[in-house]
């Protein structure tokens, strides 16, 4: 049985797939862009419901149901802070459900040839026609039985590469998720278990997952030469282990790319299920995910002037000597002080990071960017590629917000701008504004581009305390002599500030 | 007799009588410094009524008296020193300073002297050894009054020598008085103007802003520059470092633009900040700028110093003819020749066509109360570097740059002039050749070895590729490279696409592919029809999540995107 009904579906459904993340090109189309995701979606579902998957359809449409509604309130209910750990998530979810989609296929060789051995015929087929006696049992089995039933030894061979490689990967991506999940949302995780959101291995470090991702190629090949099902479920096992503990070391500030990252995987692992399955679709859909999430990482990994290799190890590398000492002291400054020069600014530049995510300063952000724009002044953000936990995390707060993006600018965008800024705000980022990315060769960070803040006239730093931050490397911005810290929590910082403005 | 060492310092540095380098071995067992706090009478710092005639500043206010004491000194003042000044004998009393009769007692009386005027010859006189004098001294003038100091073994340490660092600032005496100087310069001549320096449209006519040039933009310059545009004048400034520009715009003047290409203009940063003399072009290029607009001018205040050289004539006496009458000029410069050409040292005099030119040499001490306050403040401070340990002994550190610097006559040694101060006052500007400009040809020739390059890169990876794939090819079935190449494709249209994504719309499209990517949901789909109750309960429970994921991605996305609004 073939049906031309639903490749065709599935040709269009592809379409819409690209056309929906081509449209993310800008804001305005990313409206629609969405919407061509949502139809595409519900094509290519509804088709393989009226088509191959239409065995047990009213179990399927319950469960997409039920599926639904959960979605629905996870979707509704969840903080716009709290975006990196819901995206992390529910990458776990396709994950594992690539892992058992991955294991039913197995399981499904082996009936289909215990069907064949028991009408005493050859599986998997030889080169040539089938017999008609095969076309009469393939007749009697399921859809994806029928598939697999006509395979040659060398396309079950190479069902079995693909179906393990989806359920390795499968398996990474779900542990790595669900660690991703625990350190992104730290105390207000819903895991049963706590995660230590610093980079933690165990002994051994990367010894440990070169020897599990060496023990899985052997297992695959046992798997492949035919030592049965146990291999397959050890493989997974390992997977998982490779999954949590990567994931575990590698640290709170490189989280962006981690995201990223596992978005890929998730993407790969749907890509191997569908050779395996022989389903086009969600090749093309597994292949898009999977370069979209390689771009980003790529994307991340150049803005913090590192290679992925070096984010997946985890850690900072390659200081190559002393440190610059850092001279001068912090110079803190309060409320009015900041209100005056605010007061008296007319460009002003705002740079946020995690910490206005932490601290839920956005709205009070806003407010402030709303009162100063009122009273005629130039406000701008200044939006650092990695700022926040998840790419671009910044620019959806502060659309939450209600902060209109055309004052929302990227990097490179704003940096030539700084000399002729009078107050720039830095509020809870740190790396990012960090000159000794420009200056000190041994710094950790040289050479990662960084948002050139101190160039303006007046930096004001809001911070919660004298702390290095999340990397632990020394800010020389912070002892500049045009830079003043408004120490104390954000939010709190920016509600004492709103009233004394103007 | 059992030495007790708990006098921080082994050396005494403050030793009057004694061999300055007996080890000093603290009270109350130290023999030989009787000097000692705890020991013998505390340390006493005087200051003298000054004598010239008309010279109302006083070196010591009752304030700085109360932070003199407070480093642990006595004060003590000659009776009527402050009365010009606006500080009264009682006023000193209260902050307990002892009020002395006569010059002669307090110089007698006073182990450090502090003065605004270098010393008479008189006064020298009456230095005796391991006293110091700490006043305006000028040693580059003064050689001989820096002689008979060192012969009477007094030290001396000059204000005017402080060198201009971030750290010596608060002891800078010359800028403070500066200061002072260039607000009463725009004082003085509003005084001499007859007319309003800001414009008004009134009942009884328009009354047009007046137009102040002030040339030379050092402290006094934009001191004059910040009185004068606070005043409603419309004001211009000239200086010969251009780098000072942005400084005469934050003060709300306007910066008089000589055209002059950059390597010749001097430096500022070489000579500590100060302008240093320029080159003839540069001057004829600059007086005939300020012909050409002399006539408009109102005000021109001149405030330009060369060191240790006469003041250079800046506005001679074409200019003065072209002003209008009732015009002031106002020559800061007085005391060293003058800016102006027509300017008298100490006078006010009115040129042929009504222009009053002013080159009165004591602005600061025509407001004492505020220019004594400062030098007291300034005096204040050098002691407290003199005395880093606030226990009323000066420790004159001849290390320290500051100190060093300042200090003209120790230790029956002339130290005038200093070595050079280990901090620059101000960076060296960065003088980096631009780069070359290239020529079309070798843009030209640039752009065709990138490309190359580029080209080179994407053949390589294309070979590479193709290799990879044809080595697939070979072994895979075909059935297999039907989807192979679905995959590649779709691959590429990933990358071509992607780059192509907003950055601030990164968190939507990763909640976008994490939605379409539960397009898994169709592996469970198909698998859920099996006759196999294992496969079903898998099937359902890969259905089921993916199905959160999709509603929950989606969702989610539009979520975020209705956020994103234009302003």
């Amino acid at each position: 049985m073939d049906f031309g009904f639903t490749i065709a579906a599935y040709a269009v459904a592809a379409v819409l797939f690209i056309l929906s993340l081509g449209g993310l090109s800008g804001q305005e189309s990313a409206k629609r862009a969405v919407w061509y995701g949502i139809v595409g979606m519900a094509i290519a579902v509804v088709a393989t419901l009226i088509g191959p998957g239409s065995g047990l359809w009213l179990m399927s449409i319950i469960l997409i149901a039920g599926g639904a509604t959960v979605g629905y309130q996870l979707a509704t209910k969840v903080q716009m802070t709290q975006m990196p750990e819901l995206v992390a998530i529910m990458h776990s979810l396709v994950g594992l459900a690539a892992v058992f989609v991955g294991f039913n296929a197995h399981i499904e060789i082996g009936r289909v040839a215990a069907e064949f051995t028991a009408n005493d015929l050859p599986f998997p087929q030889p080169e040539g026609p089938l017999s008609d006696m095969a076309y009469a049992l393939l007749g009697q089995l399921s859809n994806f039985g029928e598939l697999i039933g006509k395979k040659t030894g060398v396309e079950i061979g190479i069902l079995r590469v693909e179906l393990a490689l989806g359920i390795w990967i499968g398996a990474v991506t779900f542990t790595g998720s669900v660690v991703a999940y625990g350190k992104l949302s730290g105390s207000s995780s819903m895991l049963p278990f706590k995660i230590d959101t610093g980079a933690i291995q165990l002994p051994g470090g990367h010894m440990l997952n070169a020897a599990a991702a060496g023990l899985s190629v052997i297992l695959l090949i046992m798997y492949l030469s035919g030592s049965g099902g146990w291999t397959l479920v050890l493989l997974t096992l390992l997977a998982l282990f490779i999954g949590y503990h990567l994931i575990m070391g590698i640290g709170g500030a490189d989280m962006p790319v981690v995201v990223s990252m596992l978005n890929s995987y998730s993407g790969w692992a749907a890509a191997a299920i569908g050779f395996s399955l022989g389903n086009d679709l969600l090749i093309v859909v597994g292949a898009l995910v999977g370069s979209s999430g390689a771009i980003l990482s790529y994307i991340m990994c150049k803005a913090m002037n590192r290679s992925f290799v070096s984010v997946i190890l985890g850690g900072f590398g390659g200081a190559t000597g002393e440190q610059m000492a850092v001279e001068g002291e912090q110079i803190a400054i309060d409320a009015d002080g900041v209100a005056t020069a605010l007061n008296e600014a007319d460009s002003i530049v705002i740079i946020p990071g995690y910490g206005m995510a932490v601290a839920q300063a956005q709205q009070g952000v806003a407010e402030l960017t709303r009162k100063l724009r009122a009273a005629g002044k130039e406000v701008r953000f200044a939006i650092h590629p990695v700022a926040g936990r998840l790419p671009g995390h910044m620019n959806v707060l502060l659309a939450e917000a209600k902060v209109p993006y055309d004052i929302v600018l990227e990097m490179d965008e704003i940096n030539d701008d700084f000399p002729d800024t009078d107050v720039a705000i830095v509020i809870g980022s740190n790396d990012i504004v960090n000159p000794a990315a420009q200056d000190d060769p041994n710094s950790p960070i040289a050479g990662m581009p960084v948002l050139e803040c101190w160039k303006a006239k007046q930096v004001f730093v809001s911070k919660r305390g004298q702390g290095t931050g999340y990397s632990g490397i020394e800010n020389p911005l912070f002892y500049k002599e045009n830079t003043r810290m408004f120490y104390g929590d954000a939010k709190a910082s920016i509600d004492t500030l709103l009233p004394k403005i103007d | 007799m059992e030495i007790v060492y708990s006098c921080t310092r082994n050396i005494c540095a403050y030793m009057p009588v004694v061999d300055r380098r007996a080890p000093c071995y603290g009270a109350p067992v130290c023999m030989v410094s009787d000097h000692h706090k705890d020991g013998g009478k505390p340390v006493k710092i005087g200051a003298p009524k000054e004598i010239e005639a008309d010279e109302a500043r006083v070196a010591m206010t009752p304030d700085s008296a109360l932070q003199l004491q407070k480093l642990g000194y006595d004060c003590v003042i000659e009776t009527g020193a402050g009365s010009a000044a606006g500080f009264s004998d009682a006023a000193y009393k209260d902050a307990g300073v002892e009020v002395v009769k006569t010059a002669a007692a307090l110089w007698k009386a006073a182990d450090i002297v502090a003065k605004v005027r270098p010393p008479t010859t008189a006064e020298a006189k009456r230095l005796r050894e391991g006293q110091t004098l700490i006043s305006f001294f000028y040693p580059g003038q003064n050689e001989k009054l820096m002689e008979s100091a060192r012969a009477k073994g007094a030290n001396v340490i000059a204000m005017d020598m402080v060198p201009r660092i971030s750290r010596a600032q608060k002891m800078d005496a010359l800028s403070s008085m500066a200061n002072i100087a260039g607000y009463r310069a725009v004082i003085e001549a509003g005084n001499n103007f007859g007319r309003f320096f800001t414009g008004q449209v009134t009942a009884a006519g328009k009354v047009p802003p007046a137009k102040v040039l002030v040339v030379g933009a050092g402290v006094a310059g934009l001191a004059a520059i910040g009185t004068s545009t606070s005043l409603g004048a419309i004001t211009y400034a000239f200086d010969v470092r251009p780098e000072v520009a942005e400084q005469i715009e934050s003060m709300g003047a306007e910066f008089v633009f000589l055209e002059f290409s950059d390597d010749e203009l001097p430096d500022g940063a070489a000579t500590g900040g100060y302008a240093p003399p320029q080159s003839p072009e540069f001057q004829a290029k600059q007086l005939e700028k300020f012909r050409e607009i002399a006539p408009d001018m109102d005000i021109v205040i001149t405030t330009a110093l060369i060191p240790g050289r006469d003041a250079p004539v800046l506005w001679t006496k074409d200019m003065v003819e072209m002003m209008k009458p009732g015009s002031v000029v106002v020559d800061l410069a007085a005391e060293r020749g003058g800016n102006c050409e027509l300017t008298v040292k100490d006078e006010k005099i009115v040129s042929d066509n009504g222009v009053t030119i002013i080159g009165y040499t004591d602005f600061p001490s025509r407001m004492a109360a505020q220019s004594s306050t400062l030098y007291a403040t300034n005096i204040r401070h050098m002691m407290t570097d003199l005395t880093p340990e606030k226990d009323g002994t000066v420790n004159h550190d001849m290390e320290d740059d500051v100190i060093r610097g300042a200090t003209a006559v120790f230790d029956s040694e002339i130290t005038f002039p200093p070595p050079p101060p280990k901090v620059a006052a101000i960076a060296a500007q960065p003088k980096a050749a631009p780069p070359p400009e290239l020529t079309p040809a070798e843009k030209r020739a640039l752009e065709v070895a990138e490309f190359k390059a580029q080209t080179k890169n994407q053949v390589i990876l294309i070979g590479v590729g193709a290799a990879l794939l044809l080595g697939v090819g070979l072994i895979a079935p075909a059935s297999f490279m039907q989807h192979f190449i679905v995959f590649i494709l779709s691959v590429f249209i990933g990358f071509q696409v992607i780059w192509n994504v907003a950055h601030s719309l990164h968190t939507p499209l990763m909640a976008v592919t994490n939605a379409i990517s539960s397009i898994i949901i169709l592996g469970a789909l198909m698998q859920i029809g099996s006759s196999s109750v294992i496969i079903t309960i898998l099937a359902a429970l890969g259905i089921f999540m993916a199905a959160v994921n999709i509603f929950g991605g989606f969702l989610v996305t539009r979520r975020m995107l209705a956020m994103f609004q234009k302003s």
